[in-house]
């Protein structure tokens, strides 16, 4: 049952990225595209972890967690760049 | 006892995490664990002058279980408006009055509103009396409100703020 | 048994991920856009992680219980980024499907144009 599972997930959350990728381009202001970014962090996680999950290795889990801690760190500073016009203030 | 564990309750956490991190139990991680949980907030020290106190453990974990049913049945009911047509949404901004004092209480409500799926908490009024909420299908403004109060707000203040 | 168990919570999280991804690509302002993603893919990427601690716990070579530390983080995060994408949009003024909040207009007669105005947010 895995078998065709895990492809069918696949397929999902690849679409999904292209989805993120469509608003990223198309996204008519500043905080639509970095929501489009913010989306694209968690799912690369997920497509990771799928990977994880599909070649049954547990290598990709640290990939996954930096993802995950430098996306927030990316967006919180673009998001205050947006509000202060600034980063470091 | 203050200078030496300034924040009794991160030592564990912060073990926790380590273990987790190293995905084992053997003892020498446990004690380096132990051993960064106490240094890590004494050095951090200046960073949380305020001591975390949690008065009802068990409304806190009560707590806890809610906002993790809320996620997942406030989830599908989200993933029906998305896949669902755009135009019967009626997306609102609703200003919550708060009652909570201290800034942990407060930014816990705010997740917690932005975790539970259908509203996000946009802003918080300079002077902390309400907080402005963005729901993605509100209905009946007042219903939000009150269950907001009722089911997050309410138990928070009990945990945190109660003398 | 475990493998059915598997099988729907990876294809839970797949159709979360993927229906949070329609949210953003289809609904019609920022506002209610900013809901899909923030909340559905933590659920998604959620149990597609319980999903891989099951496994991993599973094969043999004793528990493996890291994945729930991407998961607690996510869980941490996501209500963070969400709460100031939604600070910015108010910031600059983003048109909205819903009536615009009452302060919004109170605090541009405040004279908070740019620069650390009175948004102090948690």
């Amino acid at each position: 049952m895995l078998s065709w599972v895990i492809p069918v997930a696949f397929a999902l959350v690849t679409a999904a990225v292209a989805m993120n990728f469509w608003r990223l381009i198309r996204g008519p202001s500043l905080p639509d595209r970095i929501l489009a970014l913010d989306t694209l962090y968690v799912n690369t996680i997920a497509l990771l972890v799928l990977l994880g999950i599909h070649l049954a290795s547990a290598l990709y889990f640290e990939a996954a967690l930096l993802i995950a801690l430098m996306g927030f760190v990316g967006t919180v500073a673009l998001c205050k760049y947006l509000l202060r016009g600034d980063i470091i203030e | 006892m203050r200078r030496l564990l300034p924040h009794p309750l991160l030592t564990p956490i912060l073990a926790l995490i380590w273990l987790l991190l190293n995905n084992s139990l053997s003892p020498g991680h446990i004690l380096l664990g132990l051993l960064l949980g106490w240094f890590i907030p004494w050095f951090t020290l200046r960073f949380w002058p305020e001591r975390v106190r949690i008065r009802r453990p068990l409304t806190l974990l009560r707590f806890i279980a809610v906002v993790l049913y809320d996620i997942v049945v406030a989830n599908l009911s989200v993933a029906r408006r998305i896949l669902g047509r755009p135009a019967a949404l009626r997306p609102a901004f609703v200003s919550v009055p708060l009652e909570l004092k201290t800034e942990l209480a407060i930014s816990l409500l705010a997740n917690t509103i932005c975790l539970t799926p259908g509203t996000v908490s946009a802003r918080l009024a300079p002077d902390r009396r309400c907080l402005l909420v963005h729901g993605l299908h509100v209905p009946d403004a007042g219903a939000l409100v009150a269950s907001i109060k009722q089911r997050y707000e309410a138990p928070l203040k009990e945990v945190f703020e109660s003398c | 048994m475990l493998e059915y168990l598997l099988s729907f919570l990876i294809l839970t999280g797949a159709v979360f991920t993927f229906i949070g991804s329609l949210g953003l690509a289809r609904l019609k302002d920022f506002y209610t856009r900013l809901h899909g993603p923030t909340k559905a893919t933590t659920l998604g990427v959620g149990s597609l992680l319980i999903a891989s601690a099951l496994l991993f716990s599973t094969r043999g070579d004793g528990v493996s219980l890291h994945e729930v530390l991407v998961t607690l983080f996510l869980f941490i995060t996501a209500p963070v980024s969400a709460h100031l994408l939604a600070k910015a949009a108010l910031h600059l003024e983003l048109p909205s499907l819903a009536p615009a909040p009452q302060e919004e207009t109170h605090d541009r007669q405040a004279g908070n144009s740019r620069g650390p105005g009175p948004h102090k947010g948690a």
